[in-house]
């Protein structure tokens, strides 16, 4: 008797371990199940975008499956980056986010420094309406933005709208504030002995910022400057209100004016223009993906 | 005579140099020099973000050809026309909608991601954050192509099923249906990448101390996870909040609008009454619209965030 209930609480106890590394196991198929359908869901539009950047308009028209490439041809991909006005556009879109990166770059650490570690009257005011500007939209502002530029033109004569530089000025305002944001993060996770050790030593406050911070700081540095760069490439609103002429527009709004032109649609050469503009930060991603992440992730946090 | 001057100068700068050196002296320079570090960034705000917002409610007090003051002419006339009751709705639903999915699809994706061995999950969260990489004007170039009636793929695979064409853009319904796909398509990578952040933040403990208990896996969630990570859902969901209510690229792009202002909302109305029919007071009056629903989201967010900070 005794025997028999030993051996039915053996198996038992084995079918239980058994049946909870196999509930595990079936967690892990599932779990892969449904990454590869959200990625599929996630992955359609740009791999969409390459299948058709492939095809000729006489393929695209013909109807035939539009998931395949029957005949692959890189003539859309030639043919935009022989014409004048793409590589224009290309140009100006390239000029207009390095010249950002770098102005938002030279605002930004200096305030963010000067908040994080220099405790001086209304610094937690300022901090938080750095914040506070972070969540202003582009929405709120274009049209305001709109009359003071034609404003200022019509009292010094000189002319900002329809003009790619009005963006060096106005695109800042969208990416000073987080960068300077998570600049104030980064910084104040720096140690306080480093930058006394440093004062001690005779150091001023800019030696400090320059041998000690940035130096430090470098990750948080990467990830800022890689957000400023996103969200100057892609911004889309305020070079659409601000320039028309086809010789002073930026990648997004080039593309999406110049390609389509009115029921016309050669999808072949407005998906390949838009992967050729989705490509820089694609690539930046790519290489720099931690950093990228972490930016992101930094944003709603305090340091 | 040169020489006995010159040590004289060096004296007297040494002797400056020390007085600097004295407390009082030293927290007087780091005031001016915070400031003039910080001086850039207050006249960037004051200039182009400050001084535009107040603009725009002076703006929005004036007639059309913004000669007259008119006082609240232009929002009691926006109250009288139907199209801005509609464009309200719209609003409203779409933000609600978009980010209600964005984070469930954020959430469930981050547990699958969270799940695999740790090291596949670097290779599924590069793939996953794609669509938040992409300038979303350029990807919504995309799905306006997968959208299109006759030529594309979305119709086509359809077919495969014997479903009718749809309409997607043309259809009212569908557009509202199609618009808030892209957003979601868009925004949910970014609530991944926060929840999942998130995730690894919560202690394995608290769920072998549940395993013991007999928690199953909705209780480990309910009791566990959602309470440890309720601060970064409520920052995240309000910060997607305001971006997608002033939405503009996706809508602009996808429909403008159409079909008959059925898909409008306040960025693009405002864009459409503003700039394309040349009217900005109205559409200042428009934009401004948005700032009650704005300022509520980003007061939570502040609170919470300074919780964040403080608990840190």
């Amino acid at each position: 008797m005794s025997t028999l209930a030993i051996d039915k609480g053996g198996p038992r106890r084995k079918v239980k371990y058994g049946s909870m590394s196999r509930d595990r196991a079936w967690a892990l198929r599932w779990s892969y199940f449904f990454l590869v359908l959200f990625a599929i869901f996630f992955l359609t539009p740009p791999l969409y975008m390459v299948i058709t950047s492939l095809k000729s308009s006489a393929e695209i028209s013909a109807a035939t499956n539009p998931w395949w490439v029957f005949h692959p041809t890189l003539a859309n991909y030639v043919e935009l980056l022989t014409s004048n006005q793409f590589l224009r556009f290309f140009w100006n879109s390239s000029i207009v986010s390095l010249v950002v990166v770098v102005v938002t770059m030279l605002i930004s650490i200096p305030a963010a420094f000067a908040l994080a570690r220099m405790k001086f009257w209304g610094s937690t005011t300022l901090a938080t309406g750095v914040f506070l500007t972070y969540l202003v939209p582009d929405s709120l502002l274009f049209i305001p933005l709109f009359k003071m530029l034609a404003l200022v033109q019509d009292i010094t004569g000189i002319t900002l709208l329809n003009r790619w530089y009005v963006l060096l000025f106005i695109y800042p305002t969208l990416t000073v504030p987080f960068c300077t944001w998570i600049m104030i993060g980064y910084f104040a996770s720096i140690p306080k002995e480093l930058d006394e050790a440093a004062i001690i030593d005779g150091a001023s406050w800019l030696q400090t910022l320059t041998r000690i911070f940035i130096p430090v700081a470098l990750p948080g540095l990467i990830a800022a400057t890689i957000f400023a760069f996103t969200v100057s490439w892609a911004q889309f609103l305020y070079p659409l209100v601000f320039t028309t002429s086809i010789d002073q527009l930026v990648l997004p709004v080039g593309i999406t004016t110049t390609l389509i032109k009115g029921d016309v649609f050669n999808w072949g050469q407005i998906m390949t223009g838009a992967l050729l503009g989705a490509a820089p930060p694609l690539i930046i991603y790519a290489f720099l993906m931690d950093y990228y992440i972490a930016g992101l992730t930094a944003g709603a946090t305090k340091g | 005579m040169a020489d006995v001057v010159v040590q004289h100068a060096r004296a007297a700068r040494t002797t400056s140099a020390r007085k600097g050196g004295s407390l009082h002296n030293a927290l007087r320079r780091k005031s001016t020099v915070a400031f003039f570090l910080t001086l850039p960034l207050i006249l960037l705000i004051a200039l182009f973000v400050l001084y535009p917002a107040l603009f725009s409610i002076h703006l929005a007090s004036l007639n059309k050809s913004m000669q007259k003051f008119v006082g609240f002419g232009n929002f009691t006339f926006l109250f009288k026309r139907e199209t801005f009751w509609m464009v309200v709705k719209q609003s409203c639903i779409f933000a609600v909608t978009a980010v209600f999915f964005k984070a469930l699809i954020g959430f469930i994706v981050a547990h699958f991601v969270h799940n695999i061995p740790a090291k596949g999950q670097r290779k599924w969260r590069g793939m996953l954050l794609v669509p938040w990489v992409i300038p979303p004007a350029m990807s919504t170039l995309a799905w306006l192509w997968l959208f299109d009636p006759s030529y594309s793929a979305f119709n086509y695979t359809l077919s495969l099923f014997g479903i009718g064409p749809i309409n997607w853009l043309g259809d009212a319904a569908w557009a509202r249906f199609s618009v808030i796909l892209v957003n979601v398509w868009y925004g949910a990578p970014f609530f991944l990448i926060m929840y999942l952040a998130a995730l690894k933040s919560v202690p394995d403990q608290l769920y072998e101390a549940a395993a013991i208990d007999g928690a199953n896996w909705w209780q480990k969630i309910w009791f566990i996870t959602l309470p440890m990570m309720r601060n970064i859902i409520a920052i995240t969901t309000l910060f997607s909040l305001i971006v997608t209510f002033a939405n503009f690229d996706i809508v602009r792009i996808l429909t403008s609008g159409g079909p008959l202002d059925q898909t409008q909302i306040f960025a693009t109305y405002a864009f459409r009454v503003g700039i394309e029919s040349n009217d900005i007071p109205l559409g200042a009056s428009v934009s401004l619209f948005m700032v009650p629903i704005l300022a509520v989201a980003a007061i939570f967010i502040l609170r919470d965030v300074n919780k964040r900070g403080n608990e840190s």
